[in-house]
């Protein structure tokens, strides 16, 4: 009755979270064009691209796909085997747990006639897939709580996963090693099954259940006669045999049994094998019931999210279904980690630590600024920041298991995040290369607002620049600034300049203009100056830091040896370390 | 034989040229494959550390330096095709050679991976293995289809000439190494007033105009010196030169099509490799036609 309720509870939350699930990836917006998407011409969309492309040549991919990424995993294998044998075992031997022995009814049964959960194969199976999975788990603890791979970050959800995972195996193996030795167990099924009428044969029996099964009786000890042991055995074949292939055969459960056989009676008395029972099936339920919110939704939705990565692209699919497909995405993440692992700027969480940087960290921010849990102002600036930490490798796209186009969710999230105005100075470094080259699929004002932006940053920095003062009034010199610069190699030779205007005179960026000074505030040699005389304004309010093209004529050509370009990227490097308190 | 023993190297790639330029990649292997350069694979290669200069030095060094201790842990040298990565990957060497504060902290950080940079390999960029590595008598004796009447304009980067004392690739105010490998394959290689400077790539993504400013002024000046190619060996002065080349001359209209090909793209058709593997077809602007100036 329990067991029923609970089912048919944890099968409705299933049902309800699911269909929840399903409705948020045709309502989440992950990028700035999804904004103006109707959820209802994203249902119809998707609808479409469905079925266009099952019955289009690009069924053949889905198959390829569905056999090699999906049940072979061939992507993790690529990258790890260890994390592949790992995550098969697990998997793999789940799956066949589920089929063969948690839906027996109605898999099992339905293909084997002869089916009996205590007859061999099915009872040598159900052990071996068990060790296969705590082989699996034991594996998956090892990698992440004892390997430790660096920058490998594990959080919440994934201990529940492997905890939860683990009590459905233990109680299963507890309950069955249980109900071997159990001495009730054994009168309930002589009751139901065996048909023996005197107390001789029953004695017979039970020595020989005790001998060979394992069975822990209270009246009757070791060693027993030959001849009952006889008895014993031509009843159990009359009896038992059809039914019941022997105990040793569920090796697992017999290992538990055989281990726990002096306590076996006390523990047989307490009925423990009802309280594991419980614990076995509302451990699996509770698993159900929690799956669609659960790390655990990603067999359903990574498989989806390689399907539909496999024959889909940028340019040849509709807005609405890379909207649709990229909040799928979101649930599709499993936190391997894989991501992380190879990402080419993993490394610098070093240095720089804010764990947006981490794309398997990314994508959990992601998550909460989609669904609307992520308000607050300072933590969308640090995901800002580590988002635009990304040099637009496609490492983490090409590796991800789940197939998740994740250097296309970062570019959207960026751009997303661009529109909340914020002062984003990486912007101005390399690192926005790539946002040039895809500015076409980019509005122009969103393309050049956070620019501006930035720049106006750097205005503000410098009251002086501002208000045009002619000539300045002496202060002291800012030391702070002066003692801030030298991190690489010789950058306090700045105070040997001369004032020479070689480096200003060689410099590409300053010939670019007639007028340079209006469009480009303090030129090479005057911001080397200015840093000399320590003011902190002139060096850091002026457009030539950022414009400078670090081609390093200035640096060469200076007869005083200045390393002027290196002058340059260190002012950049303290107005950003201003600005965001990078590090 | 020995010298061909010395020629193995840990091929250093970045972030770009997989991403977006993948036929420098094929193109490169095929030509060193021919040129008897081993190259290895460190799967485990990051950033070079280049993009994060304007944004974090240090984050910039380790990001390097990891590269460098990958490398040395296999006792390899490395041969980098990007300019910008060599130009790193040689800034952070010296950086962590001369400042031992710098060189401690970062190696701390590397010790957490079990890696360690103590600055006993090389840093060569493509160019200076194919001039010094190989040397152009060997690769003049391994063309068989040579160019005629081609003519060149050699792009030498920024990142590679200069600071010299860093870099040591060629003399920064006279360079010759890019001329003399252009003209191994039978092409002219056309003097220019420009061929020093920036193709304006570190500008691109954060200031269009001045960016474009720059490529603008180097396209035309090749031009008007009489290229019919400009050819580079770096993955953003490429990006640069095609790609944005291409936006260019969509935004601003104007003549400036000037082709731009990767040197082993070059080099691979006058040794005979085929237009797939070097991935002629691959570059933004077409450069298919150069295969009419091959003599058979």
């Amino acid at each position: 009755m329990a067991y029923y309720i609970s089912l048919y509870i944890s099968l409705a939350i299933f049902a309800i979270g699911l269909i929840y699930k399903i409705a948020t990836w045709f309502f989440l917006k992950t990028s700035v064009d999804s904004k103006t998407i109707p959820t209802a011409k994203r249902v119809s969309s998707a609808l479409k691209g469905i079925i266009s492309t099952i019955f289009s040549s690009k069924v053949l991919t889905l198959v390829k796909v569905f056999f090699l990424d999906v049940i072979l995993q061939r992507k993790v294998l690529h990258e790890d085997s260890f994390r592949w044998l790992t995550h098969i075992l697990i998997y793999g031997a789940f799956m066949l747990l589920l089929f063969m022995h948690a839906l027996d009814k109605f898999i099992t049964s339905a293909i084997f006639t002869d089916y009996l959960p205590t007859l061999n194969p099915f009872l040598f199976l159900r052990d071996f897939f068990g060790a296969l999975v705590i082989i699996g788990i034991c594996m998956a603890i090892y990698r992440r709580f004892i390997l430790k791979a660096p920058r490998l970050k594990t959080n919440p959800m994934d201990i529940y996963a492997i905890i939860l995972l683990a009590i459905i195996m233990a109680s299963g193996i507890l309950l069955e090693g249980t109900k071997i030795g159990s001495y009730s167990v054994y009168k309930q099924m002589v009751a139901d099954y065996a048909d023996i009428e005197e107390e001789e044969e029953l004695k017979a029996l039970t020595a020989f259940w005790v001998k060979e099964f394992g069975t822990v009786a209270p009246d009757l000890k070791k060693p027993f006669d030959t001849e009952l042991l006889e008895e014993g055995s031509e009843v159990h074949e009359m009896s038992c045999a059809g039914c019941h292939s022997r105990a040793q055969w569920a090796f697992v459960g017999y290992s538990v049994a055989f281990a726990s056989r002096g306590v076996a009676l006390s523990l047989d008395r307490t009925g423990i094998h009802t309280l594991l029972w419980y614990i076995h099936f509302l451990a699996c339920f509770i698993g159900l019931a929690y799956l669609p919110f659960s790390k655990f939704f990603h067999i359903i939705t990574s498989p989806l999210s390689l399907l539909a990565n496999s024959v889909m692209d940028k340019r040849g699919s509709e807005s609405a279904n890379i909207a649709t497909r990229q909040a799928l995405e979101l649930d599709a993440c499993t936190h391997c980690g894989q991501c992380t692992s190879r990402c080419s700027v993993g490394v610098i969480f070093e240095q720089i630590q804010n764990i947006n940087i981490l794309p398997s960290e990314k994508i959990q921010s992601l998550k909460r600024i989609v669904s609307g849990k992520e308000t607050d102002e300072k933590g969308l600036k640090l995901i800002l920041v580590g988002t635009s930490l990304c040099t637009n490798c496609h490492r983490c796209t090409d590796v991800c298991p789940a197939g998740i186009n994740l250097e296309e969710l970062w570019f959207n999230m960026r751009e997303v995040l661009f529109q909340k105005d914020y002062q984003e100075f990486s912007v101005l470094s390399p690192l926005s290369f790539y946002r040039g080259l895809m500015k076409e699929g980019i509005r122009q004002g969103d393309y050049k607002r956070p620019l501006d932006l930035a720049r106006e940053a750097i205005a503000a920095e410098s009251d002086l620049m501002k208000n045009q003062v002619k000539n300045l009034t002496l202060t002291r010199p800012d030391r702070e600034i002066q003692g801030m610069l030298g991190l690489s190699d010789q950058v306090s030779t700045f105070k040997e300049c001369f004032a020479c205007q070689t480096c200003t005179n060689v410099c590409p960026v300053v010939a670019n203009y007639e007028n340079p000074m209006e469009i480009l505030g303090m030129l090479p040699h005057q911001i080397m100056h200015a840093v000399g005389l320590g003011v902190r304004d002139l060096a850091f309010g002026s457009n030539m830091i950022w414009d400078c093209v670090t081609c390093y004529q200035c640096q060469e050509q200076c007869p005083q040896g200045v390393r002027v370009t290196e002058v340059l990227f260190e002012l950049k490097n303290l107005a950003i370390r201003n600005v965001y308190n990078l590090c | 034989m020995d010298g061909k023993a010395i020629m193995k190297f840990a091929l250093f790639l970045g972030c770009t040229i997989p991403a977006r330029l993948p036929q420098y990649e094929s193109s490169s292997r095929s030509v060193l494959g021919k040129l008897g350069v081993e190259l290895v694979n460190i799967k485990e290669f990051n950033c070079c550390g280049y993009p994060l200069r304007n944004i974090n030095f240090k984050a910039a060094v380790l990001s390097s330096a990891r590269n460098l201790a990958l490398a040395e842990r296999e006792s390899l040298n490395i041969l980098v095709l990007c300019k910008c990565g060599f130009g790193m990957l040689k800034h952070a060497a010296h950086f962590m050679k001369e400042i031992p504060a710098l060189r401690k902290e970062i190696n701390a950080i590397l010790k957490k991976e079990g890696l360690t940079y103590e600055g006993d390999i090389e840093i060569k960029h493509l160019l200076s293995v194919l001039y010094h590595d190989v040397g152009v008598e060997v690769i003049k004796e391994k063309i068989t289809k040579p160019y005629t009447k081609l003519k060149i304009a050699a792009h030498y980067g920024c990142h590679a000439l200069r600071p010299k004392e860093i870099l040591q690739f060629d003399d920064p105010v006279n360079p010759t190494l890019f001329d003399n490998l252009v003209r191994a394959t039978g092409a002219e290689s056309i003097d220019w007033q420009a061929r020093l400077d920036c193709c304006g790539a570190p500008l691109f993504g954060t200031n269009d105009d001045l960016s474009m400013d720059l490529t603008e002024k180097k396209l035309a000046n090749a031009k008007q010196s009489g290229a019919d190619y400009l050819c580079d060996a770096c993955a953003y002065c490429h990006i640069q030169l095609d790609t944005v080349q291409g936006m260019l001359n969509k935004e601003r209209g104007g003549n400036h099509l000037l082709p731009a090909i990767l040197y082993p793209q070059l080099l691979g058709l006058s040794l005979d490799i085929d237009s797939v593997t070097l991935g002629l077809a691959m570059n933004k602007i077409d450069i298919t036609s150069v295969e009419k100036y091959l003599s058979i």
